[in-house]
């Protein structure tokens, strides 16, 4: 309890068109600390973080740093500050390479303003060094895994003397190895005396990585102390203000029926010669690093992206989905891992979202039929249990907790019978991600069958009833029973 | 204390409440606000704005840019352009002028076929380079712009068509129960366009494939049909505003049109239909193509320049513009 306290939050308030946001925002980071800022969709969390970088202006409180009382009116001000972000939606410039984006903004320069490319390429690579990243400076960023490019994000901040940084949800976008590497860069900022505010939904993250923590709740701050003092199981419960049932609650069982059959499946240069079966009854899971294919192979699975090679067969049927036309009329449905790229209508209502993929069958001689559609759509509220004052709210207002329920919504309305989840609980919170498990086990009954694919290891372990491990596009192992570990999920795959 | 705050708190969510609603009924109603505002400064001004007559004639002065405004709407909420609108609305005039000539009274319906087939075989060649071989929209239909300009004077070898038979004139000067033709054709074509939008898969699919094409084609819906449909519909209205247009000047020029597609996309865009697709209205576009009209009209009345008329008519649009961006910040 010694290292001064760098940034001092307290009663910040702040509303949207009326609607109270945050009602008593408070945060205390001290040097050389991680702080886990902790709560669900909605907790507020994300309001007070824009308003520490500046990004929204706050309607009453005091954020001190260093006993100064502070007021960024934009990132500008809070980054010359030393406050940084590095965010869930990165922002470089792909075109340019590792250094010019380093550097994006304050370049060094020589006469009449030129840049100084030797000089800035030195710097960065020093800067690089320094940070014992494996990291060219003259690596283009288009050519970089998301997991490297948060590095560079993170070079970027401390070359601007960052002395407060911000990480909201790092670890949703990259696989075990990247996190390692992030963890480590994590400590060596902390030796500086830097001071990080952390934000993930993972618990198992917060506990490895975090010194203290914060919980909020319906926009107020409800405790705050060191990680050492909290165990999961308090921290969960006062995260969500109730108690949890059972985390992975199994219902279906895997019977010796087999519903899909796939043989050699390849598409260049992202997987070659897959081979499966999938049992009705089963959730077959799919683990394996950023990059090892396996949200191509789903791709093609649904038609969305052509395969080379291989076959597939439902039922015994021959299938060769060339769209995902194809795909839906022979039962299969996808949630994708990207909900704002390829799953949702953002400026479209909740309604139309769901029945996005299922117009034909609310509609008759090309007329919608709007009872109809109400019909299909409303009963999924409750049925999933998500949080709306009604079906023609837009669902960019909604959290990604509720917005992946209304992905889930629309592909049930298709009434699949094989159902592709790829990572079906990224930024979600802890209560939503367990609604989404108990659905994914009720699913998988009477003749149907999911295939999910996960880089959080506790979830593939805890839901899948088998194992696909995908290493650089192959199939690597097939785990289930007493083999599915995770020691064996992390050999396999790396 | 904590009374205390809440009390504040409270009555402020209660007045930001109302200028929710407020910004709400705006957004939805602010176009036909401006719209009514606009006439009531007009009739003001000038005691015959209000005129039956003038109206009839702002009307009529607006069908063709209104007919063009409409396809451009549908282009431009699957986050297309269509450039070529003036150019194609030449050609078709063209063409439909061609066998329209005065000894053929009896047979309207060739020229009319003719017509709205020029125009539709041109946006279908529009949207199979956006569609199937992804064009850039923009690209595109400026190729197209110019490609269908040099098919109009190649045509008519540079010379206008003129002499054209009654029965064809009536499409562009004709009136039904005292209504001009081209005033019931663009009613027709808006209340179409409308139900279109509003009540039909395929508006749906307009929408939701500007919205988020990824997510749509991951939908099982047929992304490259919708954009392939949307410029052959903009085709086929460039087709009849040809029809229109060459009924009404009494002539088919090659040169008609030059510039057309700028008040379509403007008509659009002050109606409120974002560039990037998936929102808007064509409701809007009704209003966008009126206050256009209204402008050139009431400027005319008060005899201001038709050089003003352009400075005022682009300071709209940019308005227009600013008002909507500043309402989706608010959001």
């Amino acid at each position: 309890m010694s290292s001064p306290t760098l940034l001092h939050a307290e009663g910040i308030t702040k509303s949207f068109s009326g609607v109270p946001a945050l009602t008593d925002g408070r945060l205390a980071l001290r040097a050389g600390t991680v702080h886990a800022l902790c709560g669900g969709n909605g907790a507020g969390k994300s309001t007070l973080l824009n308003i520490l970088m500046g990004i929204l202006k706050r309607d009453g409180g005091t954020v001190m740093m260093d006993d100064y009382e502070v007021h960024f009116d934009n990132p500008h001000e809070a980054l010359k500050a030393g406050v940084a972000i590095i965010s869930q939606e990165l922002e470089p410039v792909p075109e340019m390479n590792v250094a010019e984006n380093i550097y994006l903004g304050r370049e060094p320069r020589r006469n009449f303003g030129l840049i100084d490319h030797h000089a800035m390429h030195d710097q960065a690579a020093e800067l690089l060094r320094s940070l014992e990243l494996g990291l060219s400076p003259k690596t283009k960023l288009g050519d970089l895994s998301i997991a490297d490019i948060q590095m560079v994000e993170i070079a970027r901040a401390i070359s601007r003397d960052a002395r407060v940084i911000i990480m909201d949800e790092p670890t949703s976008a990259i696989g075990e190895n990247e996190t390692e590497l992030l963890f480590k860069a994590i400590e060596r900022l902390k030796a500086r005396g830097t001071g990080i505010i952390y934000v993930s939904h993972r618990m198992n993250e917060l506990f490895r990585i975090a010194d203290e923590y914060t919980i909020m709740r319906d926009g107020a701050y409800i405790e705050s102390g060191s990680m050492v003092e909290i165990n999961r199981h308090r921290l969960i419960t006062t995260v969500l203000g109730k108690e949890l049932n059972e985390e992975f609650a199994k219902l279906n069982v895997p019977s010796e029926n087999i519903l899909l059959e796939i043989e050699g499946y390849s598409r260049e240069s992202a997987f070659q010669d897959i081979s499966l079966q999938l049992k009705s009854g089963e959730i077959l899971g799919i683990f394996g690093l950023m990059g090892s294919g396996r949200s191509e192979f789903l791709d093609a699975l649904f038609g969305a992206t052509p395969v080379n090679k291989g076959t597939a067969r439902i039922n015994g049927n021959n299938y060769q989905p060339r769209h995902p036309a194809d795909a839906m009329r022979s039962g299969f449905a996808y949630v994708t891992e990207d909900r704002k790229g390829s799953g949702l209508v953002m400026d479209a209502s909740i309604k139309r979202n769901i029945t996005l993929a299922s117009i034909p069958d609310v509609s008759r001689f090309g007329l919608i039929n709007e009872p109809k559609e109400n019909c299909a759509a409303l009963p999924f509220l409750s049925k999933l249990q998500i949080k709306a004052s009604s079906i023609d709210m837009p669902v960019k207002q909604m959290s990604g907790g509720n917005q992946q329920k209304v992905v889930l919504a629309k592909w049930l309305q298709t009434n699949p019978s094989i159902l592709l989840l790829d990572e079906p609980t990224r930024g979600v919170d802890v209560g939503a991600k367990r609604e989404i498990y108990a659905f994914m086990s009720k699913f998988a009954r009477d003749g149907r069958a999911i295939i999910m694919t996960s880089s959080e290891i506790p979830e593939v372990l805890g839901m899948s009833d088998r194992v696909i491990v995908f290493r650089k596009g192959r199939v690597s192992g097939v785990l289930s029973g007493n083999d599915l570990s995770q020691e064996n999920l992390v050999k396999l795959s790396s | 204390m904590p009374q205390h705050t809440s009390l504040i708190s409270s009555e402020t969510t209660s007045t930001k409440k109302s200028q929710r609603t407020l910004a709400t009924f705006m957004s939805d109603y602010g176009i036909m606000v401006a719209f009514i505002a606009l006439c009531v400064v007009l009739s003001i001004a000038s005691p015959y704005f209000l005129g039956v007559s003038n109206l009839l004639n702002v009307l009529r002065q607006v069908s063709i840019n209104g007919v063009l405004a409409i396809g451009m709407t549908f282009v431009i909420l699957t986050r297309g352009i269509d450039l070529s609108v003036g150019s194609m609305m030449a050609f078709a005039a063209i063409v439909a002028a061609s066998f329209a000539g005065a000894s053929a009274d009896s047979a309207l319906i060739l020229p009319i076929l003719m017509g709205l087939g020029a125009g539709l075989a041109l946006g279908c060649i529009n949207g199979v380079m956006v569609a199937r071989f992804a064009i850039p929209p923009f690209v595109m239909t400026l190729g197209m712009l110019s490609m269908a300009r040099g098919l109009t004077y190649i045509y008519s070898d540079g010379m206008p068509i003129s002499s054209l038979s009654s029965s064809f004139l009536w499409l562009g000067q004709g009136t039904v129960a005292g209504i001009p033709v081209p005033v019931l054709l663009f009613a027709a074509i808006f209340l179409l366009a409308w139900f279109t939008l509003r009540y039909t898969a395929f508006g749906r699919y307009v929408y939701a494939v500007g919205g988020n094409p990824t997510a749509s084609r991951l939908s099982g819906i047929n992304v490259r049909g919708i954009i392939f449909a949307v410029y052959a519909i903009s085709g086929t209205l460039c087709g009849l505003a040809g029809l229109m247009i060459a009924a009404r000047t009494s002539a088919a020029l090659p040169q008609a049109g030059v510039a057309y597609e700028l008040d379509a996309i403007a008509a659009v865009v002050i109606g409120g239909t974002s560039l990037a697709g998936g929102k808007g209205r064509i409701i809007g576009t009704l209003f966008g193509v009126l206050i256009i009209g209204v402008i050139n009209n009431g400027l005319d009345l008060l005899g201001v320049s038709s050089f003003y008329q352009q400075l005022v008519k682009g300071a709209i649009i940019v308005v227009a513009v600013m008002l909507d961006r500043s309402r989706e910040a608010n959001d």
